[in-house]
């Protein structure tokens, strides 16, 4: 369970700073699916950023299961990250000079695991994205949803408790997107995860069961209990 | 995962790794060339040295010069001839055996000089100058002066000098002979000549009427073994020809030490002690201890007379040891340079590569790790080319061999040739005769790859590997997970 209390974020450019997060308070339960939404530059990334230990606030709390990652030292962090977060990103994100296989295995490398257990189930984890036969494919050979196919079997490789998504289909295409989607969907269903997805599609939104809307930094949470 | 991440990155982005790659080839394959033909120079200067003192001295005893001046007079030969009438026609002839530079040192002072901490070994031996003088002497014919031309550097092909002056006609041929200790194989000028027909001296002939003439003089004068060549009267048998390894032999005829001795009338003389140190790298110690400790010698060291080296080879070595070096250095801190700024640069257009690392729960470590690691690639890979060319290009200078020749300075240790200066009014003269003052050797320049410059090699590809790890690793270890999000063009 995340539960974040007074979080702000203040960026600093030059002369200028900028409260990309003005004092945010969110819980989210486990197995809890939370969409955001909001403007270009409402936020959205960065409250992601804190939810994945990818950044600390500025002030305020984050807690996943009761620690604080923003008080953790920095090895623990990683930790946390390695162990309990998978992350999704509209780019993609995958090593262009590694195959399908070897980016989901990249995942699996902090875990300290045998090569042949990576190995395994990384395979096993494109097989459940529907990329069973495409395992020595290089980024560079597949479609933007195949790509993208990769960077969810990488985030969830690990089974991880969290999945956080930012703008997953935001590079893709009307039928890829459904495609994604779906596939998501299906697999917070399957492994019981806490998902928490970034999206500019207001079609998506308004299927979200919980969705918060994040303007200037500060968050509105609005319930759906049709859309559950 | 490691080997393979860094395998893929290599192969897949090649270029970067040759770019990086070939600068550090560059610089590598330089200090290569550099170090190899500089041991190339030492070589050639070494081969110079031998052929004055042989393989394995490390310096020379012989008496410290007098004062100038104060011996020149009464030490000169003196040949006495009969200046005859105008019209007598008949040809005298002289033989005069002389000690090359006029200083001799007991036979003691090799057992001296032995004794000394650091010595190996000593050996002593008597140079001498045998002049042969001919002609014909007129009184009161006046002609055009001319004084005699230097004796041929080395002395290898014995010199000739007409001289016309005060009424004399006459002609000097002069050879040298070395006295060797035939006890001592091992050490002293006879090493640096290969025996290429017959015998050397038996340990048992200290005393025996033996010689061994050097290959080219015994061609010049049409010797061979088991003839006879007789030195002021006495007749040697010739029991070996020896051929020198460098461009120039020490001596035309080596006689027993006993023997020379006998025909210069020094008995229990002797002109030089060559030394071999037991360790070469204290050859300052001993030569100090040897000052300190025998009065009266000067002790020069293979250093000191390298350092009257001039002609090319010096220009050579001097240009590899200026030019050379600091080239080297400079491309080398260049290539560090590039290679370094190459890899930071790579890992500014993998921001997010390293940061979705980083946003997965690799270390921090561990991307640096990767980051050094391709640097470390890079660099072995450029060592690998640098000392391919390098190694090619050493082999490409020895293949051609270009010439160089050495200017050997005057004063320095044993050997050299005689240049005659004859003055003297009159038929009766009587001068002095100094040792050569220029002795120039040809050699040929090789370029020899040692392991120790390969090692250097593989030691700079893996510092400018780890250079430009450095660069780029410090640089990686500052990306943050969030990094991962950073829009990079
Ligand atoms: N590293 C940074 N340094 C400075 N300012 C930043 C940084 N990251 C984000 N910001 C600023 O913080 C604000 C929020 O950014 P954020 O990326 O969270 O917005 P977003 O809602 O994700 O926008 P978008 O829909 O365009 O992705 C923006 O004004 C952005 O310019
Ligand atoms: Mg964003």
């Amino acid at each position: 369970m995340y539960q974040l209390k007074g979080v702000t974020k203040r960026y600093r450019r030059g002369k200028d700073t900028i409260d990309a997060l003005a004092g945010v308070d969110l819980t989210i339960e486990d197995g809890g699916r939370l969409v955001i939404q909001g403007p270009t530059g409402g936020g959205k990334s960065t409250l992601l950023q804190m939810l994945g230990g990818l950044d600390r606030p500025t002030t305020g709390s984050v807690e996943l299961d009761g620690v604080d990652l923003a008080a953790l030292p920095e090895a623990r962090l990683t930790r946390v990250r390695a162990e309990s977060i998978g992350f999704v990103f509209q780019s993609f994100n995958l090593i262009p000079t590694l195959t399908a296989r070897e980016n989901v295995e990249t995942a699996l490398v902090p875990l300290g695991l045998k090569a042949a257990d990576r190995r395994e189930r990384a395979a096993a984890a494109l097989d459940s994205v529907g990329l069973g036969e495409r395992l020595t494919h290089l980024p560079g050979e597949m479609s933007g949803g195949q790509q993208q196919r990769v960077a969810i079997a990488r985030a969830l490789v690990k089974r991880p408790k969290v999945l956080l998504a930012d703008e997953p289909t935001g590079n893709l295409d009307e039928s890829m997107r459904d495609e994604i989607m779906e596939l998501l969907e299906g697999l917070w269903r399957e492994h019981g995860l806490t998902f928490v997805m970034v999206t500019h599609d207001s079609a998506l939104a308004r299927r979200a069961p919980r969705l918060a809307t994040i303007r200037k930094g500060r968050v509105t949470v609005t319930e759906n209990a049709a859309a559950s | 995962m490691f080997f393979t991440y860094l395998r893929r990155e290599l192969r897949r982005r090649r270029k970067t790794a040759f770019v990086v790659a070939s600068g550090l080839a560059l610089g590598i394959a330089l200090v290569i060339v550099v170090g190899s033909v500089s041991a190339g120079m030492g070589r050639a200067q070494d081969k110079v040295l031998e052929s004055l003192y042989g393989l394995g001295t490390d310096m020379t005893v012989t008496k410290a010069a007098a004062p100038p001046g104060a011996n020149d007079t009464g030490r000169g030969p003196r040949f006495e001839f009969d200046a005859k009438d105008s019209g007598d026609d008949q040809e005298q002839s002289s033989d005069r055996v002389l000690v090359q530079g006029f200083q001799t040192l007991a036979s003691s002072t090799v057992a001296e000089v032995a004794d000394q901490d650091g010595v190996a070994d000593a050996v002593g031996g008597l140079s001498l100058q045998v002049l042969k003088v001919s002609g014909e002497f007129k009184r009161g014919e006046i002609e055009k002066a001319q004084p005699a031309q230097p004796a041929q550097p080395g002395g290898a092909g014995g010199g000739e000098g007409r001289v016309r002056g005060g009424g004399a006609a006459f002609g000097v041929d002069s050879f040298s002979v070395y006295g060797t200790d035939v006890t001592e194989p091992a050490l002293g000028p006879l090493t640096s000549s290969r025996i290429t027909a017959g015998r050397t001296f038996t340990e048992a002939e200290t005393d025996a009427k033996v010689a061994v003439v050097d290959s080219a003089y015994a061609k010049e004068k049409k010797l061979g073994i088991g003839e006879n060549i007789t030195v002021s009267g006495t007749p040697y048998k010739v029991v070996g020809i020896a051929t020198a390894e460098s461009a120039d032999a020490a001596a035309n005829v080596y006689l027993p030490l006993a023997q020379a001795q006998t025909l210069a009338d020094v008995k229990g003389k002797i002109t030089t002690v060559y030394v071999r140190a037991t360790d070469s790298q204290h050859i300052d110690d001993v030569k100090t201890a040897v000052r300190k400790n025998i009065p009266g010698t000067t002790v020069t060291t293979s250093a000191d007379l390298a350092a009257t080296v001039s002609g090319s080879l010096s220009t050579a070595t001097d240009l590899a040891a200026s030019v050379g070096k600091w080239l080297s250095v400079t491309v080398l801190a260049a290539a560090f340079l590039v290679a370094g700024l190459l890899t930071s640069s790579a890992v500014s257009r993998r921001v997010q590569e390293f940061g979705t690392l980083k946003a997965l729960g690799w270390k921090s470590g561990r991307v640096t790790r990767q980051v050094v690691g391709e640097a470390l690639a890079n660099g072995l890979l450029g060592g690998a080319l640098g000392i391919a060319v390098g190694v090619g290009c050493a082999y490409l200078v020895t293949a051609i061999s270009p010439t160089l020749t050495a200017q050997l300075g005057g004063g320095g240790g044993g050997g050299g040739g005689a240049a005659a200066t004859v003055t003297g009014p009159g038929g009766g003269m009587g001068g002095p005769l100094r040792q050569a003052t220029g002795k120039a050797v040809d050699i040929a320049l090789t370029a020899p790859v040692s392991l120790t410059t390969v090692g250097l090699a593989v030691a700079l590809a893996v510092a400018g590997g780890l250079i430009a790890g450095g660069f780029g690793g410090w640089r990686a270890s500052r990306l943050r997970p969030a990094d991962a999000l950073r829009r990079v063009a």
